[in-house]
């Protein structure tokens, strides 16, 4: 018991840190994706006004004049462009519609309604007031819904996004297929030779094992501009099927800046987190079952099968979850030579932390794609059992 | 806990773990070092020879020179964990917008900026739109298309060849962004210049661009980084692409690669100076500002790189190309008379507005068949 104790001690910096650094950190940006009071924050006039209202009726002269109010004060505050910003998210162009108002609200005159549909006509219509409510709320749903394809309105309804802005769903599919045929091929390709690996004697397999490592060590930038270069249509590869006349000087291949390309580069640049779990783990099946399997009759293949394969399998494991997951986060290599198809949801959400700034979306599409990824690997422990994974 | 307390827990929170990570990959700065953030290569080069150099001379003060990708989420994190390292930073229009509509950077007051040689106020000398008021705009860059002369001859001319694949075929280079394809997608469709904001403000008017596009979309191989399209150009797999203005000169006049642009319907856009709010140095931030703004040292640095200085004033004092005193730099530049009258200015505040729903209704497009 006290043993115990004392081997739990010991992990509880390691806990601690992976709390603090990881865990928490996580979460708190998560939370983003649900909670945003940007809104209600700056404009304490017009939030309680627009909670009240029921989101259907015609908005009423008080709601105006509460909104009047905020964008005095928020002008005044210089906090307008936040909230600007935050309204341009439920209502494209809501932004200089709230930033052109707010520039002449201190010179409005009662009654507001009047006076704000005179200056911009938009202000006379539901769906603003219904974008506003949306907005104005502490805890939200929008996000969310937003990536994953839906509409969250001000009258508390959720349809499905205009068909022509539908994008996330088809990323997301796409990243499970991509990472998915990443994965694949990694097995396919990293099996024989973390095989060749743990058979060689000792000298040649470290040699072969720092050919592994090498482009393992090398930027991801480098490899990845490397088979830009090997795959292009005046390529390496290219050149090399017109020498030998596979193929003639006009109708050379297309393998870059589309799907091909990302599998390839995915797959290289990937590869290593496959061979070195399987060749932990093969180095460590004895011969001696494979040669008993034999002696008693059995073939190759079916020594290979029933034998050598599954004492192999948690090495598999390992490899096949270590490569899956690391795919789905992959964003810069499909960006470079993806092409059309080479958008992942990484990439989205790298847009909107970076560039447009809606961290909101990017918590919520990132929390889209944890709850995904989990419910794979849930699903993959009640296949295969996770505690049949070995990493060596 | 009360209402209050609640809505900032979370705010506190990230701020602190921000704080922990800024601090840890936070660089060994002296007290008084300026830290100038710019986009690398040959611009940050021709920043250095043009203002940093001389602004080091003059003030005794060093600068840190840090490179970056644009974007402005490393400023938020900077601001939101009250931990700010940077000072300066080079920003495109944008970005430079949204940042300040988010509070992210101090305001410049540009009563303070220096005159124009013949005394005009600073406000009248720079180009409409290149101060804002977190932002001095700082260079003229455009976005045009090229191609290879070597390969196609006789070259393109206007926009309407880049998206006519009867006359011209073969693939094209794009950026993958709704922004500038949509413009120039209207301007071949025959809208007028100083009206392509206002039709892409309209259903119709988006419609229209990406029809347009539709024409040459299985033709096109979409480009991320400015550094791409010259590439692209030069090993052949593209005929044509939109690339950075300057980007293209470094391969022609500096590289001797047989790259040409092509003026019509280049989007301008400035490049801007912006202090991030709560910069360890502001005072010496402003003085750096104020001394590149000043149009001698502005047409310095059009000598290193083919962008053209933010006012007019400058420009007239634009010489020769500082790796080849014959090559003249004005009619590389796109605020040269002949190509301002080819350009359109960028409506910042019109991406401010549609860039989440126009990128949405691109990237959907991409994906569709």
């Amino acid at each position: 018991m006290v043993r115990r104790l004392r081997a739990l001690g010991l992990t509880i910096p390691l806990l601690a840190f992976l709390f603090a650094a990881f865990i928490i950190p996580v979460l708190v940006f998560l939370w983003q994706g649900v909670h945003d009071d940007t809104y209600a924050r700056y404009m304490s006039h017009s939030t309680p006004v627009l909670e009240a209202w029921d989101g259907v009726s015609e908005p009423t002269e008080a709601m105006y004049a509460a909104l009047q109010k905020d964008l005095v004060q928020a002008r005044k505050d210089k906090t307008v462009g936040k909230v600007a910003t935050r309204v341009n998210r439920e209502l494209p162009g809501g932004r200089s519609l709230f930033t052109s108002t707010a520039r002449r609200a201190a010179r409005l005159e009662a009654p507001y309604r009047e006076a704000m549909i005179d200056l911009k006509p938009a202000w006379g219509r539901l769906e603003t007031w219904q974008a506003l409510r949306v907005a104005a709320a502490r805890y939200t749903p929008t996000y969310l819904a937003a990536s994953v394809d839906l509409k969250y309105s001000g009258d508390g309804s959720i349809r499905r996004q205009d068909e022509k802005r539908r994008i996330h769903l088809t990323l997301f599919w796409r990243t499970i297929e991509i990472s998915a045929l990443v994965t694949i091929f990694c097995l396919l390709l990293g099996y024989p030779v973390a095989y060749l690996l743990s058979n060689l004697p000792q000298r040649s397999t470290n040699l072969l094992l720092i050919l592994v490592l090498l482009p393992f060590w090398t930027s991801i930038l480098v490899r990845t501009t490397a088979w830009i270069a090997i795959l292009q249509g005046n390529g390496v590869l290219n050149d090399l099927f017109v020498a030998f006349g596979v193929i003639g000087d006009d109708s050379r291949f297309s393998m870059v800046y589309n799907r091909t390309g990302t599998l390839v580069a995915m797959t290289h640049i990937l590869l290593p987190f496959m061979i070195l779990p399987l060749y932990a783990v093969m180095r460590t099946v004895p011969k001696a079952y494979v040669q008993a399997a034999h002696s008693l009759g059995a073939n190759g293949w079916i020594a290979f099968w029933r034998i050598y394969l599954p004492q192999t399998l948690p090495g598999i494991g390992a490899g096949v979850v270590l490569v899956f997951i690391l795919a789905t986060g992959y964003y810069i290599t499909p960006a470079l030579v993806g092409g059309q198809d080479g958008q992942m949801i990484s990439n989205l959400i790298d847009f909107h932390m970076r560039r447009s700034l809606n961290w909101p979306l990017a918590a919520a599409m990132g929390f889209v794609l944890l709850v995904l990824v989990m419910f794979l690997y849930w699903l993959y422990d009640r296949v295969s059992g996770i505690d049949r994974m070995r990493l060596g | 806990m009360s209402e209050v307390a609640e809505a900032w827990l979370p705010m506190r929170f990230s701020a602190l773990f921000l704080a922990a990570g800024t601090w840890l990959a936070a660089p060994d700065v002296l007290a008084g070092d300026l830290t100038v953030v710019s986009w690398g290569g040959a611009y940050t080069k021709s920043q250095v020879e043009a203002y940093h150099k001389p602004w080091m001379a003059r003030t005794g003060h060093r600068i840190l020179s840090e490179d970056y990708n644009g974007g402005v989420s490393e400023i938020k994190s900077q601001v939101l964990a009250g931990n700010v390292t940077w000072d300066v930073v080079d920003l495109d229009s944008a970005e430079g917008l949204l940042a300040c509509d988010e509070g992210l950077l101090e305001e410049i007051d540009s009563s303070t900026l220096p005159p124009a040689p013949d005394g005009a106020p600073a406000e009248q000398d720079f180009f409409e739109g290149g101060i804002g008021s977190c932002m001095i705009g700082t260079v003229v860059g455009a976005m045009v298309f090229a191609y290879d002369r070597s390969r196609l001859s006789p070259g393109p001319t206007t926009i309407r060849d880049f998206f006519d694949l009867e006359k011209f075929p073969g693939r094209r280079g794009l950026r993958r962004s709704p922004k500038i394809n949509l413009e120039m997608a209207l301007a071949a469709d025959g809208v007028p210049l100083d009206q392509i904001y206002a039709v892409l403000a309209t259903a119709e008017g988006v419609d229209r661009a990406f029809a347009r596009l539709d024409g040459v979309k299985d033709q096109v191989v979409w480009w991320e980084a400015g550094a791409q399209p010259p590439q692209l150009l030069a090993d052949g797999e593209v005929v044509m692409s939109t690339a950075y203005n300057g980007r293209v000169f470094n391969a022609y006049a500096l590289e001797g690669r047989s790259l040409a642009i092509v003026w019509d319907a280049q989007i301008l856009d400035f490049g801007n100076w912006a202090i991030v709010k709560g910069a360890p140095n502001l005072e010496l931030a402003l003085d750096f500002i104020r001394f590149a703004s000043m149009p001698e040292n502005m047409a310095v640095q059009a000598s290193w790189i083919s962008y053209a200085p933010a006012r007019r004033s400058a420009l007239e004092m634009v010489d020769t190309y500082h790796a080849n005193s014959e090559l003249d730099m004005i009619p590389h530049l796109p605020t040269s008379p002949d190509n301002m009258k080819t350009g359109i200015w960028q409506d910042t505040e019109f991406w401010a507005d549609h860039l989440d729903e126009l990128n949405e209704r691109f990237n959907a497009w991409l994906a569709g068949e």
